[in-house]
């Protein structure tokens, strides 16, 4: 072993100038190109970062659109899931209690019209996203704490939809973040 | 047909393209015959000779894992100390605290043997510098560790009668220069464009539009996750992996990283069949691998679409499947599809977390860890499927009435007792561990740990035992993913994890290049009437057949007490 001992350590050492200096700084100049310099996109409104269109925040206010329920609440300095298995009976009361909640706020519901992913928990807990379905049957609700025109928002919803990409892979999705944002904006006009 | 189905048809058809495509310049690349990328040259002979290594040194099998077991000791050493020390060195933005010795030891292990299990969180666990100087590091040289000796193999099979099983040094530094590196740079641009940070900017403090103050990790973090797929890594830099919305932003950079996880171990098998010049051998590799890969991927598939009964239960709508652990901007079909292709292969990154999924898709998941030979990890996944080719021969040359051969080399009994031991080692670190940690949960619950055993799982009943049961299948497997609720940052777990990764790395690449070397010495048999041939469909079939009965009696007993009560109980209600 002896005789591969003083190859593997300077081998090491060339290694981690190509591999941890020369490469991640290539890509770090490279990033500053980037839309977000390679920072993440911040969202800006009126000068300050309300945040990253990328990571999404909690929501509880009626008078915003809320996400997906999140098992780290939120909390950007961390991230993680339930790690819930399906037939645990604590998780499933979880589901109950989210499923009350919604029809409390919601009471024009019926529970078939819930959507599963605005009563499971995200897998990184930051989740920036809902299903265009989990946006429209909260329209209602939104426009009645903010006294707006309910087609007003409807068709803000609508204009916030994202295609699936390439109009054929995966699913269609909408920016919570985003659409608050510009909910807030049509409510200044 | 939904556009979350096409979606993951169309990625295949992606991935199969790019991967024969690398397959047949990798083949080229590694016998040295001319290639697009010579132009790498110069900077290889720079690192052969800094490192003062001659590239041409003849090696045979004894020399050849000397060099390898070296240099991977040599990194045990040097990240065992370094994540001790991390908080006292440098790119230490956030002021995230030096590791325990036994979370160090557990860290360095799994990333030295291409397992990144992860017993820390990237955000408050690792350093900058760690998590480039020790972790992204470590997931291009491990991977290329497997990449080399996988050629090692192919080099026996191709030459007659031969000791040489070429330098190590120069498939290692290949790897690297010619195939990960080059392709990592592509895909950490991809990364970076779509939005998944590279700068090293530390974490950013705003406040959200409803008021809460929020606190958001961030860090260069393109370059990292671009390797850790290639390499079949799979150690994040966030504790949600490839479910966190700055490493996986949407569903194209999803695309390129399930992808990018799969075509070396794929192109792999490809460059067997040209290296070798024996086409029709690699064609029927490749074929029973891929069936197998089918078997695990389209129930799982079928399952997360289907959704959760037990939410069905409740009346919600479950219109594209089960949501819970799931990213929406990939959807179920899309995680399902990506959680059997990171338990074939050795990455077990995660875009959508694999204790919330269906009973049936976790045994799917864990069987595709025990097997580990369904293309696999980069390199290892091959030599992993040698052992089964060594048993499938030698059972079907019993079966016959023949000598077993296999390449024109008489396959003796020193050769089949290595496979045996490689074949029984897996099932001993897997059900030895389990049993290990289930004794002690159940007679020292209140044992003085960081976490006492009691807490232990985060699921009660059969899932629980899943979760131990997933926790070494995944060491065995060098896999990484896990059944994440366990709460494994403790002594206990940080050891014994440790010690099964270490001996489910090293004994499965000693094992087959072993073999190899000493098949290659022996005498060269020409083909003939009476030869086994193992380029034929039946030979396929019979191979496919050892893989299946070996695993069953290895391991449905454990399943049988785990995901399978778990579907079978739910079931009943």
């Amino acid at each position: 072993m002896k005789k591969y001992i003083v190859p593997s350590i300077r081998l090491t050492l060339v290694l981690i100038v190509l591999l941890c200096v020369i490469y991640p700084l290539f890509i770090a100049f490279a990033g500053k190109l980037s839309t977000g310099k390679g920072d993440g996109e911040p969202i800006i409104v009126n000068g300050k970062t309300v945040g990253y269109a990328l990571v999404g925040q909690n929501f509880s206010k009626p008078q915003y659109f809320w996400g997906r329920p999140s098992a780290v609440g939120y909390n950007a300095n961390g991230s993680g899931g339930s790690n819930k298995a399906p037939t645990n009976p604590d998780y499933l009361k979880d589901v109950e209690k989210r499923i009350d909640t919604l029809l409390k706020y919601h009471p024009y519901l019926k529970r078939s019209d819930i959507p599963a992913d605005l009563v499971t928990a995200s897998g990184s807990g930051l989740d920036p996203d809902i299903s265009p379905d989990a946006a429209k049957i909260q329209i209602k609700r939104v426009a009645l704490y903010r006294k707006l025109d309910e087609q007003k928002i409807a068709d803000l919803v609508n204009s916030h939809i994202e295609a699936p990409l390439f109009g054929f892979m995966g699913p269609a999705k909408v920016n919570v973040l985003k659409l608050n944002v510009a909910l807030d904006e049509l409510q200044k006009h | 047909m939904n556009t979350e189905l096409i979606g993951i048809i169309v990625t295949f058809g992606i991935t199969l393209t790019i991967a024969i495509a690398l397959g047949r310049y990798m083949a080229k690349m590694y016998a040295g015959e001319k290639v697009w990328t010579d132009f790498m040259k110069p900077v290889e002979n720079l690192l052969f000779k800094l490192g003062g290594i001659n590239p041409s040194e003849h090696m045979n099998w004894k020399q050849f894992l000397k060099a390898m077991m070296t240099i991977n000791i040599l990194w045990l050493v040097y990240g065992f100390f370094l994540l001790i020390y991390q908080d006292k060195l440098p790119l230490n933005p956030d002021g995230n605290p030096g590791m325990t010795a036994d979370l160090s030891f557990n860290t360095i292990i799994s990333f030295v043997a291409n397992c990144n299990l992860q017993d820390y969180s990237g955000e408050t666990g690792a350093t900058y510098f760690a998590q480039h100087f020790i972790f992204m590091f470590l997931h291009f040289t491990s991977a290329a560790t497997g990449m080399a000796c996988a050629i090692a193999v192919f080099k026996a099979f191709r030459d007659k009668t031969t000791t040489d099983l070429g330098s190590f040094w120069n498939y290692f530094v290949k790897s690297i220069t010619r195939v990960l590196l080059p392709i990592s740079v592509v895909i950490a641009l991809i990364l970076a464009f779509n939005g998944t940070p590279s700068s090293y900017a530390g974490k950013d403090k705003f406040i959200s539009l409803q008021g809460d103050t929020v606190t958001m990790s961030r860090g260069p973090a393109a370059q990292m996750i671009a390797i850790k797929h290639l390499g079949t890594n799979g150690g994040g830099w966030f504790g949600a992996n490839s479910a966190h919305p700055l490493e996986n932003p949407n569903y194209l950079t999803n695309v390129v990283e399930i992808t990018s996880q799969f075509i070396i171990p794929v192109g792999m098998v490809i460059a067997l069949g040209f290296f070798v010049r024996r086409k029709k051998l690699g064609l029927i590799i490749f074929g029973v691998m891929m069936t197998g890969v089918l078997m695990l991927m389209i129930p799982t598939i079928i399952g997360e679409v289907g959704g959760n009964p037990e939410i069905a239960k409740m009346g919600i709508t479950q219109s594209t499947g089960s949501m819970e652990g799931k990213e929406l901007r990939f959807g179920p079909a899309a995680t399902a599809y990506w959680s059997t292709l990171t338990t074939v292969t050795s990455t077990g990154s995660v875009n959508g977390m694999h204790d919330s999924m269906m009973p049936l898709s976790g045994c799917w998941e864990l069987l595709a860890m025990m097997i580990n030979g369904f293309f696999g990890g980069d390199g290892v996944g091959f030599l992993n499927y040698y052992i089964y080719l060594i048993i499938a021969v030698f059972i079907s040359g019993l079966m016959v009435g023949r000598t077993p051969e296999f390449m024109g080399h008489k396959v003796e009994a020193r050769e089949v007792k290595i496979a045996a031991f490689i074949t029984l080692l897996s099932p001993f670190l897997i059900k030895a561990g389990t049993a290990l940690a289930c004794y002690i949960f159940y007679t020292y619950p209140n044992a003085d740990w960081a976490v006492k055993p009691s807490a232990w799982l985060n699921n009660p009943g059969f899932h629980g035992f899943s979760e131990i049961l997933y926790q070494y299948t995944s060491s065995n497997a060098n896999n990484g993913s896990g059944f994440e609720g366990l709460a494994d940052n403790n002594i206990f777990w940080n050891v014994s994890a440790g010690v099964v990764i270490f001996f489910g790395r090293f004994l499965p690449m000693i094992g087959p290049i072993a073999i190899s070397g000493l098949l290659a010495q022996k005498k060269f048999i020409p083909e003939s009437a009476g030869t086994l041939r193992t380029d034929t469909v039946t030979f396929g079939v019979m191979t496919f057949a050892v893989i299946l009965i070996l695993n069953a009696l290895s391991y449905f007993p454990a399943l049988a007490l785990g995901p399978l009560a778990e579907y079978f109980s739910m079931l009943k209600h």
